[in-house]
């Protein structure tokens, strides 16, 4: 019978090394990067999220709910959810102060609702990239 | 909050501009390939929102 070919696999990294990283980058737009002592990319990124955010509040963008149903209803509106979430205290400050917009007809709306979604996803890059960071996959 | 009214380019300008520094920023190794390849993906936001507007508009007769 053949050997098997024997597969090399990496230890995962610790958690205690990447999980303050992410929950901060995941909470504050950059965050993780100004921990891990990169405050220029951290800057860039605060910025470019918090006004993402603010343009899609102003724009009156709505807010997704988790919904189910068809496949295309969950992927969008629980992605969309997962999106708006991505944004940390972005969007749980907005919740909790009581932004509720409906999801109206429009251009400047339908902007709105895809600024606030961008910001969130823009987030997930940043939270990716503090992880590569902290374990030292990335400089 | 102030409402916010902008036109479709305007929007997506600002899409294109916040999306392109995030992408840039996180996607490189050095600073020069970061402005670089954030100017390149800039770039062509705007080539994809010039061309599509075009190719609409001309579609719609």
């Amino acid at each position: 019978m053949p050997e098997q070919p024997k597969i090399e696999t990496t230890p995962a990294p610790p958690l205690n090394a990447w999980a303050p990283a992410v929950a901060l980058a995941w909470l504050v737009p950059g965050g993780g990067h100004f921990l891990l002592k990169r405050p220029g990319r951290g800057a860039l990124i605060s910025v470019s999220v918090v006004i993402m955010f603010l343009f899609g509040l102003m724009m009156r963008g709505a807010m997704f709910q988790p919904q189910t149903g068809d496949i295309l209803t969950t992927v969008i509106y629980v992605g969309g959810f997962v999106g708006d979430l991505a944004s940390g205290l972005l969007y749980l400050l907005s919740v909790w102060l009581g932004y509720s917009q409906p999801d109206m007809a429009g251009h400047v709306h339908d902007y709105g609702t895809k600024f606030l979604v961008a910001a969130g996803i823009l987030n997930v890059l940043a939270m990716v990239d503090a992880y590569e960071i902290a374990t030292g996959k990335k400089d | 909050m102030p409402n916010m009214n902008l036109s479709h380019f305007e929007a997506a300008f600002l899409f294109a501009l916040f999306a392109s520094i995030v992408l840039g920023v996180v996607t490189k190794r050095s600073d020069r390939e970061r402005i670089r390849y954030g100017a390149r993906t800039f770039l062509y936001f705007m080539v994809a929102l010039v061309g599509l507007g075009w190719l609409m508009y001309l579609g719609h007769g």
